[in-house]
């Protein structure tokens, strides 16, 4: 399993804050597992459309061709705005 | 070099005393204080909400800091970043650098502003008059961050 988070503008477009996913056979990369979830449909689309969502693996931002595990927190959210 | 992700206000007096208090080999203290404004290209702005990401949110910030500190001679570092729901005039985020020189805290406090606004998992939501909607990020501070890359002090 892993852990999926997601925020901000991200989080109310999918109506989803937090869900655990079983690591689907041949999804090993971020790259990967965004799309699919992008082929869940609908709202989940923006995974393959958006060029700006952003990605961190246990707490640090990574790129699409960073590599999964089991156990792994994964989330998802928009460029930041901070400060 | 202390970072602190909280709802409650600060005292920024206090933090800039703090920085320099037990310490005669600080020669300067260099600050920021961010501050919620009432409006936001054009748009009236009635609050904002900060969201984070509780967790990396922290270790984001500790290792801007600790950037921040392989770059320069820095001998204290404060960070302070709210969150939560917060009205126009409201300070936000509060950066303090001491070192022994003024160049070493002016340019670590920016950088680590710069740093914090393009890699610190915050995300602001204003409530306007029209409703509420995400502030998008600048591209004015992707190129404020990458300045860094090659400038240094």
């Amino acid at each position: 399993m892993i852990k999926l988070l997601y925020f901000a503008s991200l989080r109310e477009a999918l109506g989803v804050a937090n869900e655990a996913l079983a690591l689907p056979v041949g999804i090993a990369t971020v790259g990967a597992l965004r799309a699919h979830l992008a082929a869940r449909g609908g709202a989940w689309e923006v995974f393959a459309t958006s060029k700006s969502l952003r990605a961190a693996v246990n707490q640090a931002m990574v790129g699409p061709e960073s590599a999964l595990a089991a156990g792994d927190e994964v989330a998802f959210f928009p460029p930041v705005t901070g400060g | 070099m202390a970072v602190s992700v909280q709802e409650a206000d600060f005292d920024a007096g206090a933090e800039i005393a703090a920085l320099s208090a037990d310490d005669a080999g600080v020669g300067a203290v260099a600050s920021f204080v961010g501050f919620v404004r009432e409006r936001h290209d054009g748009d009236l702005i009635q609050a904002m909400t900060l969201e984070h990401y509780p967790g990396m949110t922290e270790k984001a910030l500790a290792g801007i800091v600790a950037e921040a500190c392989s770059r320069w001679q820095l001998r204290r570092v404060r960070v302070i970043h709210r969150v939560g729901r917060l009205q126009p005039g409201a300070r936000i985020v509060f950066v303090g650098v001491a070192s022994a020189h003024r160049g070493e805290a002016f340019a670590a406090c920016e950088f680590i502003m710069d740093y914090l606004k393009t890699r610190a998992p915050f995300w602001k939501k204003e409530e306007t008059p029209a409703g509420g909607h995400w502030v998008d990020a600048r591209e004015t501070d992707d190129a404020a961050a990458a300045r860094w890359a090659t400038d240094k002090l």
